[in-house]
């Protein structure tokens, strides 16, 4: 039965919900592309600042989620992203020829979806919000549909992922199958003695299709092309908000039941991990386009984090909290510079690297902003990315994963080379034509203002991390 | 707090001399000048007002010691301290500092704000090393200085020979070097969560790591942690491939960072972390130390040979010369590692003054490829005359600073391992062979071209004195620079004596 008191935990979730509602109300009565932009913000906004209302319930959870503090923090980073994609939207849309308000209805949905998703506690929880996030993302990518790319990235993304649902389904059949629950405190329950092969088989499967929207390698040929296909804004979301959602659900798995904390899934998890950050490092040496080596430079990350799936412990879980923040903000500076220099839309997104060189000298503080993101993802000192990198590492030196280690440190040591290769692109000397540059004044608009307190942040994350620590570590507690 | 400044000028500075670019060229040359000078001054003063006598008892044996909580979940704090050998070493990150300034100020004609910018934070980024006592802190200032050093090269270098660009030069550079930190991050890391283990306690300070009680072979492979990071640096062969191209394609006040200080901050890692981090597993380790310094005195002083550009072949013999340095860390004596400190000033001096030297042929000739010099001594005046007298102090001649710091290394380390030394002696020959050919081949022999050039202006001849003047002072009266270090080479000649005992008691047992 619903409470009261549900009703305030589900709060965020249902000003979302209305949000997207009054959006499209909105949209029915008169188009309105700044005000559609707005109500969306203002939704998210409010559903950010509803979200501490949440957490001192946390006792009486509403069925079939478990609203703890992962939830909340996974929820608030869910959130500040959505927020983000949406202001920088309004920035590229401005250009778009066709209807432009109902990407926010969209990206509303999907918001809706990874607040559900990162709280579920039930496998049919688990499932529809997952859907819930992953169709607006098809008619998002597929957005600009009259360019090739973008309509082949939304369907490329559509098939891959009804297979990787076909594969998650499967795998939730089998394990209820064996134990007859499909909630997580009863799967965690019904088998305390070692797993059988179905049990196993029904893990891994799961494993599987959540690795595919995590794209870990050899599961993540669709990534390169949707990155590259799908409209910046989509892309972002794409990178931050659905990422993060389905890794949290993961590791709310593997910490909840016991099938996928046993060795056998722990040893494929391990060998998927070093493949992933390998793999991703090493087909983005020689990319030319600069969204597809953010996607696979982000591939490389979640190989990174799969370390915390591996050890699957409490430290895990801060690790996961503290590395998906710092991940965010440096995935959104990143991909926010290609999405402001690609703004407004013009037919295709400015994601060549040769449109960035020598960017420092016509633009100095976007590439500057740049050069911190591609620092951050580097993991160099002083950015928020090092402090996920330390926490990585310090994750596996703990649980001794020495291989894990090893892999991170190849990894980083080989993505030095291209984040390096982008990073000195923008000092080189400029060539005599370009084709693409942002708007004079793009700093004091609010995506570029946006984009500088991102990459402040990371600054000040790198610098000074104490207060994200304990706010991760609080959360984490609960 | 003074140490933190020491610090915090560089950076500052560097920032200073970025936004001075709107205020003309001219601004952020005199901005780092004065910044640089600044820090040099701080140091001077510091030495002259310090004591450093013995610590007696529990007295501590740092001059100055600066703390402040940080990330207290890791019991990571913001702590700096300063001793004899921290104090000569910034003195010198000051004085080098400078001079790159100086030596780049016509070098250097375009985005002339941000090159400065990259030079003081390199030079903030050293110092900070050099003060840091938190080894979370330490790692991130080892870290750090590679980025500005990354655009120095990548944007202000010379493009060497085809398949050789700057940009292919600086990626390996920073690869090489974060790599191989990374390496030491996680040993230091083992060692943190070691010491957690043991006392519930998280601490990344030096001295409560100190204490830790590592099981045997962890404690082995987190030595070679620190080692490795610390010899990719030195560098030592064979992980000295990033060295050569990094000289030859920097700009030449990025080859006086790299060879003045950058390369000295290995030596200082293992003299401060390595060793009394591990003694006795540094102990176990001298052996083969040992070894790769005889193998890097001789690859690099034969490699040195046969070098077609001016600036490689120097790079080359600091890979030589930092071969002595090693071993005299490893030898365990007091004597041997006083001379590896001196001999760490003296090749800053004479490596330095060599690539400005060379520098300033490039901006005359336009060319650093030995092939198209020849017979400058009739067509320069001065220079040539200055190139021979730091050739002179390069390999060793008595009277210069490099004398009397390989002659101790070598008198230090004989009586503990006298094979060494007398295979590392062949390298003062092959030195010798090497320099002359410099000089045959550079100033002597037929004139490549006829017309006159130009001899040094004021600038070059301040620089050039100064140096001369600091090379020929240290080679007569070390002792000052002795007496400054001499508790801490005692400390650590102490600590592998305590480790040698210790290992035989093992081996009683």
């Amino acid at each position: 039965m619903l409470t009261t008191a549900h009703l305030v935990i589900l709060l965020p979730l249902i000003l979302v919900g209305s949000t997207a509602v009054i959006a499209m109300l909105g949209i029915a009565w008169q188009r309105h592309h700044a005000v559609t932009a707005l109500i969306s913000a203002a939704g998210l906004v409010a559903a950010l600042l509803a979200l501490p209302l949440t957490i001192p319930a946390e006792s009486s959870s509403p069925p079939l989620m478990q609203v703890d503090g992962l939830a909340v923090m996974a929820g608030t980073l869910v959130l500040v992203s959505a927020l983000v994609t949406v202001i920088l939207s309004h920035h590229y849309l401005t250009g778009y020829i066709g209807p432009r308000e109902e990407f926010y209805l969209l990206i509303l949905c999907a918001t809706a979806g990874g607040l559900a998703l990162v709280a579920s506690d039930h496998l049919a929880m688990l499932f529809i919000s997952l859907e819930l996030l992953s169709m607006p993302l098809y008619g998002m990518l597929a957005y600009s549909f009259r360019a090739e790319r973008s309509l082949e990235a939304g369907i490329k993304y559509l098939l891959l992922s009804a297979a990787a649902t076909a594969f998650l389904l499967f795998g939730m059949a089998l394990i209820y199958a064996r134990t007859g629950a499909l909630d997580l405190a009863g799967i965690a329950g019904a088998l305390v003695d070692a797993p059988d092969a179905w049990m196993l088989a029904g893990a891994a499967l799961m494993v599987v299709g959540l690795g595919f929207k995590l794209s870990v390698v050899p599961f993540h040929l669709w990534t390169p092309d949707v990155y590259q296909g799908g409209p910046a804004p989509a892309t972002i979301f794409l990178a931050t908000v659905s990422k993060l959602a389905v890794f949290v659900v993961l590791l709310r798995l593997v910490m909840a039941a016991p099938v996928f904390n046993s060795q056998w899934l722990q040893g494929l998890v391990t060998v998927l991990a070093l493949l992933t950050m390998l793999a991703g490092n090493l087909l983005a040496l020689f990319q030319a386009n600069l969204k597809r080596l953010l996607g696979y430079s982000s591939i490389a990350h979640f190989g990174y984090l799969l370390v915390a799936i591996v050890a699957g412990n409490a430290l895990a879980m801060e690790t996961t909290g503290v590395y998906l923040v710092t991940y965010l903000v440096t995935t959104l500076a990143a991909f926010g510079v290609v999405t402001l220099v690609s703004s407004p839309f013009g037919g295709e997104d400015a994601d060549g690297l040769p449109l960035y060189r020598g960017l420092f000298w016509r633009r100095p503080y976007l590439a500057a902003v740049m050069t911190i993101s591609f620092l951050s993802l580097a993991g160099i000192p002083l950015t928020a990315g090092f402090i996920g990198k330390f926490y990585v590492i310090a994750l596996g030196v703990a649980d001794a994963r020495w291989w894990l280690v090893g892999g991170v440190i190849a990894g980083s040591a080989i993505g030095l080379y291209y984040y390096l290769r982008v990073m000195v692109t923008l000092y080189l000397p400029e060539p005599g034509m370009r084709r693409r540059d942002v708007p004079n004044d793009w700093g004091s608009r609010l995506g570029g203002m946006t984009l500088i307190a991102l990459a402040v942040i990371i600054l000040v994350l790198g610098i000074y991390p104490t207060p994200m620590i304990g706010w991760v570590q609080h959360l984490a507690g609960n | 707090m003074i140490l933190l400044w020491l610090i915090l000028i560089p950076f500052l500075g560097g920032i200073l001399c970025w936004q001075a670019d709107r205020w003309g060229e001219q601004a952020p040359r005199w901005i780092a000048l004065a910044t640089m000078l600044f820090v040099l001054v701080i140091a001077l003063w510091l030495w002259v007002t310090g004591d450093f006598a013995f610590p007696t008892g529990a007295q501590n044996q740092w001059l100055l010691e600066w703390r402040a909580d940080w990330i207290p979940r890791f019991g990571i704090q913001v702590h700096l301290a300063i001793d004899g050998l921290s104090l000569i070493l910034i003195a010198l990150t000051g004085f080098l500092g400078a001079l790159a300034v100086l030596c780049s100020w016509h070098e250097i004609a375009h985005r002339i704000g941000f090159f400065h910018l990259n030079l003081l934070w390199i030079l903030g980024g050293v110092v900070g090393v050099f003060l840091a006592l938190d080894l979370f802190l330490f790692f991130l200032f080892w870290e750090m200085m590679l980025v500005p050093m990354y655009f120095l090269i990548a944007l202000w270098g010379h493009s060497g020979s085809p398949g050789q660009t700057r940009i292919r030069a600086a990626t390996r550079f920073f690869i090489y070097t974060q790599a191989s930190g990374l390496l030491m991050l996680v040993a230091i890391l083992a060692l943190v969560f070691i010491h957690f283990g043991n006392t519930g306690q998280w601490s990344f300070s030096y001295e409560v790591l100190r204490q830790t009680d590592v099981p045997e072979p962890m404690a082995y492979w987190l030595m070679l942690g620190f080692f490795v990071a610390f010899a990719v640096k030195l560098p030592v062969v064979p992980f000295h491939g990033w060295l050569p191209g990094a000289h030859a394609q920097a700009p030449t006040a990025g080859s006086v960072d790299l060879a003045g200080i950058l390369l000295k901050t290995a030596a200082y890692g293992m003299l401060r972390f390595a060793l009394p981090l591990f003694p006795e597993q540094s102990a176990a380790f001298a052996p083969v130390a040992m070894t790769l310094g005889l193998v890097s005195i001789i690859y690099g002083a034969v490699l040195a040979c046969g070098q077609q550009d001016i600036k490689r072949l120097i790079a080359y013999t600091s890979i030589s010369h930092m071969g002595f340095v090693l071993i005299a860390i490893y030898s365990g004596s007091e004597l041997a590692i006083q001379g590896a400190i001196v001999l760490m000033v003296a090749h800053a001096f004479s490596s330095a003054a060599l690539f400005i030297l060379s520098g300033q042929l490039y901006e005359r000739i336009h060319t650093r490829d030995m092939r198209f010099m020849g017979g400058l001594w009739g067509r320069i005046p001065v220079l040539p005359g200055f190139t021979l007298c730091f050739v002179a102090a390069s390999l060793g001649m008595p009277a210069t600073a490099n004398f009397v710091g390989e002659f101790m290394i070598l008198f230090g380390t004989f009586p503990s391992a006298p094979v060494v030394v007398v295979i590392a002696s062949v390298g003062l020959v092959l030195a010798a062979i090497y320099s002359l050919i410099l000089m045959q081949r550079v100033h002597f022999g037929p004139a490549f071209q006829e017309h006159q050039l130009a001899g040094p202006d004021v600038r070059e001849y301040v620089m050039m004195l100064t140096l001369l003047a600091l090379v020929i002072l240290v080679g007569l009266y070390p002792q000052p620079l002795l007496d400054t270090t001499a508790s801490l080479s005692q400390a650590v000649a102490g600590l592998f004596a305590e480790g040698g005992v210790a290992e035989m008691a093992r081996e009683v047992h």
